[in-house]
């Protein structure tokens, strides 16, 4: 048996559509993150050749990026339909 | 061997089929048919030309160097497009709605609408731009030498001269590409279109090269993995500082470089083209670095030991031989020069011309002499020499450094030059609080820094002066020495100088925002950008109109933005304004319109200048100010404004309803009015046609013919008395009643209406109270008209008060300059509802007949009291029917 839809309390689409643009923003700061990472490695210090491992890291974390700002981009795109007063986008 | 000759030809014809190109799209947008030269990839790949020659070539020698280390220059791009929701949109939507011109026009429109800023901007620009160019120089030079000498029977090779031509080539094609109109809104899709044809080269030459050396010269990807291994960049020398500063340069590069800026910002339709970018250019930058390492390490294995690896992308095709696929490598490395060249010489002679020629032009000049001139044709010629100043600059660096240094690293002298920008950029974005002090104290720091730790020493050792200062330091001051400042030694000249630079310019850029205060129109500005994303446009603000004719607007207009344009921008300001023509009334909207427009061809602090100019106004008024105080304050402010609109309108549909029902009552009024004077008439005429017929009879007695003479007779009394007071009150009514106005005892008339009243016959017994004391009070009035009054006040007591025994009271009070007088009967009163009809034409309580009045009295009464200046009222409460009269003591000028 299906459970009784809970009742909405909140208009679905624009709170999901802003915390994609939270996404959005937390997104360049996950990136440089991971950038960052190999700093931790000091790939300069070992002995193993590394520039082949890094560079695999550094493309994947890259894919990686590019593929989740495509996602965002697609579902930030479009306005929304109509502006929700009462909550505006926060920040800015 | 491919012929020197053949890949000149192969050049001048793609540059020619380039220019083809972008001359068919500005025709196309010219007829509103490019709507798909707007389109998101277009857009993506017009930012491509952040990968100029230094990526096609000098990454791989970047990479041959120092391994991983080019992706930095990749990955600070990347992260600052994937946040497009932090920073990007902002300053796109900046861009548009203050009609951003530069990178200059937007420091400068952000401080104040300064020109100063402006001009700074604008000379750290050129000159952080200058090694750029350079490079771009130095790489078509080596790519053309590659060529040279492998060809036989080449001339002798000159690179300086190479260099000359190469550049003055440059010159002559941004001249003819970038200047050929000026374009209202700085949108140049003609060039946007061929920067993406040859952002597509570039892309596809790089791969094709890539692809080539993957799988042609080795056997696949595993077979390239296990070279890159074997190699001697196998060992990943990563430099944490390095890493981090070229990261954090790259990003800053991507905001501040003018050519950026000029797509990224200026170019830039709308927020989709952006969505798009944010995941679109990582990519083409993901696939631009894909076969940098691949390439490298060829290069490395094949060439010889002394080989400049900025040029392994073209000597490895050609050592095997594949020549085409040279000539392939070679237009996409020029694609990626040329490109570069003319969109970053564009963007620095439109801020050249806005902020450094323009300014000056228009102090020197004459107001009215402004107005005339044609701006436009100036601005051009401004825009085509600096284009050939700046290209001239960089031939210049290019021969004094020597041409001999790696791609990569004259590329970031001008990466670390112009992210001196960016603390004033975002600072002044997103904190209200940086001024126009701030700014301009953090950039000249910066560039000082700049200059004196990264870019003179550029220059290397060339003079012996020079080279003693960076041993020694300057006169010997060991702390001061160029690339170990404050003693501290033993760091990476990068790291060393974007360190210093950027913290001193930051900090000095806050400190001075702290202690400094602000000008209105830079506060006026720095709200209008920190709080302007998410609201539309702003009301408007700025000038006070009136002060300009509208036809030396038009005439002024006329020659920045042409003809066609500014007729068709007055005319649309007209109809807006419900005028027609072509002349709009000069309101400050209308200023505030015209300045944005300006603002487009000519750059912000330019376009409010002439603008200021011609209008004379003063630029910030106290409204303004009044706004600028905060934003909730304008909030406040406009609900308040709400609040009084509405207020007034309830009150003046209020006052409507009010005058309505007036003339509704008015009119009902009139009706009954004249039923009932009909009716009023008709009742005596009756009567005395009813007698006159039996008097006519025969057969009557003398006394019956008496009897009935006397009716009729009473009759016409009747009439008599019914018309007079008509007519008495219709002179009342019209004003044109004489009054005989004279100083009078108010006893006095007091007395003679009582004789007067007391003299008609009543059925009841009749007294009346009065205090003669009080009463002996002098009024000026006209006495006859006022004993009418009395007359009639103590008629009615008569007649109505149903007391047995009769009374009627009169007091005199002295109220205010006026006198009181109240006459107030003994009998039950006038009820509650009928109080406000009494003094209305014809209303009669009760018994009509038996009153035998036309119900004129208190009509008239209020006609005279009016008429004498003050008035009359029916006294409720007082016990029986009450009446106050209001007598002026001295006649008012009214009546």
């Amino acid at each position: 048996m299906r459970r009784p839809k809970p009742p909405l309390f909140l208009e679905r689409d624009s709170y999901r559509r802003r915390r994609v643009a939270d996404a959005a923003r937390v997104l360049p700061v996950l990136g440089a993150l991971l950038f960052l990472v190999p700093l931790l490695w000091a790939p300069a210090e070992t002995e193993t050749p590394d520039t082949v491992p890094g560079g695999l890291y550094i493309f994947l974390v890259w894919g990686g990026l590019i593929l989740a700002a495509f996602v965002l981009s697609r579902r930030l795109g479009p306005e929304p339909p109509k502006r929700n007063l009462g909550e505006s986008e926060e920040g800015g | 061997m491919l012929p020197f000759n053949v890949l000149v030809a192969a050049s001048v014809s793609y540059v020619a089929v380039l220019f083809a190109l972008a001359f068919a799209a500005e025709q196309m947008a010219a007829r509103g048919r490019g709507g798909w030269l707007r389109s998101p990839i277009v857009y993506t790949l017009s930012l491509s030309i952040y990968c100029t020659a230094w990526t096609f070539y000098g990454a791989v020698g970047y990479a041959a160097r120092s391994g991983l280390e080019f992706i930095t220059i990749y990955l600070g791009p990347t992260l600052v497009m994937v946040g497009w929701w932090l920073l990007l949109r902002k300053l796109v939507r900046i861009g548009k709605a203050q009609r951003i011109t530069s990178v200059a026009d937007l420091l400068s429109a952000r401080y104040g609408k300064s020109a100063s800023v402006g001009a700074i901007v604008t000379v750290m620009a050129v000159v952080g731009i200058t090694p750029y160019i350079a490079l771009q120089l130095q790489s078509v030079t080596l790519a053309l030498s590659v060529f040279a000498e492998a060809a036989e029977g080449a001339p002798a090779w000159e690179a300086e001269e190479t260099a000359l031509v190469v550049a003055l080539g440059l010159a002559l094609f941004t001249v003819l590409f970038g200047t050929r109109n000026l374009d209202a809104d700085e949108r140049h899709h003609g060039v946007v279109l061929a920067i993406a044809v040859e952002a597509v080269v570039k892309l596809i030459a790089l791969i094709a090269v890539g692809v080539f050396v993957v799988w042609e010269l080795g056997t696949g990807p595993a077979d390239m993995l296990a070279r890159i291994e074997a190699s001697p960049i196998a060992d990943w020398q990563l430099d944490p500082g390095r890493w981090v500063a070229l990261t954090f340069l790259s990003g800053a590069a991507l905001l501040c470089l003018p050519r950026m800026f000029q797509v990224l910002v200026v170019e830039n339709v709308d927020e989709r083209q952006l969505a798009t970018a944010s995941w679109a250019f990582p990519l083409y930058l993901f696939l631009i670095s894909l076969f940098v390492v691949p390439i490298a390490v060829a290069g490395l294995e094949r060439s010889a030991p002394g080989a400049n690896p900025d040029l392994f992308v073209l000597t490895l095709p050609l050592s095997a031989g594949r020549e085409g696929l040279a000539m392939l490598a070679f237009l996409g490395g020029f694609s990626a020069a040329t490109s570069m060249v003319i969109v970053a010489a564009i963007a620095l002679a439109t801020m050249v011309s806005n902020h450094i020629v323009l300014p000056l032009w228009l102090s020197f000049r004459e107001p009215r002499s402004r107005l005339s001139e044609d701006v436009r044709g100036l601005v051009l010629n401004v825009r085509r020499l600096s284009i050939a100043g700046v290209l001239g600059l960089g031939w210049l660096y290019y021969s004094l450094s020597g041409g001999g240094a790696a791609l990569a690293a004259i590329g970031l002298i001008s990466f670390v030059g112009v992210a001196q920008f960016l603390p004033a950029m975002v600072g002044g974005l997103f904190w209200r609080g940086a001024t126009r002090t701030g700014a301009v104290a953090g950039l000249v720091t910066g560039f000082a820094v700049w200059a004196y730790t990264f870019f003179l020493p550029s220059f290397g050792a060339a003079t012996p002066l020079w080279s003693e200062v960076q041993e020694i330091g300057p006169y010997g001051f060991g702390w001061l020495k160029p690339q170990a400042l404050f003693g501290i030694e033993g760091i990476d000249p990068l790291v060393h100088a974007v360190f210093w630079s950027m913290t001193l310019n930051t900090g000095i850029f806050v400190g001075a925002s702290l202690l400094s205060f602000p000008g209105p129109m830079e506060r006026l500005q720095g709200v209008e950008f920190v709080g302007g994303i998410e609201r539309g446009g702003a009301p408007p603000r700025g000038w006070q109109g009136g002060v300009a004719g509208a036809e030396e607007l038009l005439a002024m207009a006329q020659r920045i933005l042409g003809p066609g344009e500014a007729q068709r921008l007055f005319q649309d300001a007209a109809a807006t304004q419900g005028t027609g023509g072509f002349l709009p009334e000069v309101t400050p909207e209308f200023l505030e319109r015209l300045e944005r427009r300006f603002a487009g061809a000519v750059g912000s602090a330019t376009a409010h200048a002439m603008i200021a100019q011609a209008g004379g106004g003063t630029s910030v008024s106290v409204d303004d100010l009044m706004r600028v105080a905060d934003e909730a304050q304008q909030i406040m402010e406009y609900s308040q404004r709400l609040e009084a609109q509405s207020e007034e309108l309830s009150r003046t549909a209020r006052q409507l309803r009010e005058a309505n029902r007036k003339l509704t009552e008015l009119s009902a009024q009139k009706d009954a009015f004249l039923s009932q004077i009909s009716h009023e008439l008709r009742t005596p005429m009756t009567s005395i046609r009813a007698f006159s017929e039996i008097l006519g009879e025969e057969g009557l007695s003398d006394e019956e013919r008496t009897r009935y003479a006397g009716v009729i007779h009473a009759e016409t009394v009747r009439l008599t008395r019914l018309l007079d007071d008509l007519l008495d009150l219709s002179v009342l009514e019209s004003g044109n009643v004489q009054l005989n106005l004279k100083e009078a005892n108010l006893g006095a008339v007091i007395a003679r209406a009582v004789s007067t009243a007391s003299a008609a016959p009543g059925t009841k017994p009749f007294r009346i109270l009065r205090e003669p004391e009080s009463e002996n009070v002098p009024v000026v009035t006209d006495p006859d008209r006022l004993a009418q009054v009395f007359i009639n006040l103590i008629t009615n007591a008569r007649k109505y008060c149903d007391a047995r025994v009769q009374e009627v009271r009169i007091e005199v009070r002295p109220f205010d300059g006026q006198v009181q007088v109240d006459v107030v009967d003994n009998g039950s009163g006038i009820p509650r509802e009928s109080q406000e009809i009494i003094f209305e034409k014809f209303a009669r309580l009760g018994d009509h007949t038996r009153a035998g009045g036309a119900g004129l009295g208190l009509a008239i009464c209020r006609e005279i009291m009016e008429k004498l200046g003050g008035s009359i009222a029916y006294l409720p409460g007082q016990g029986g029917a009450a009446f106050r009269l209001t007598v002026p003591m001295q006649l008012a000028q009214a009546a």
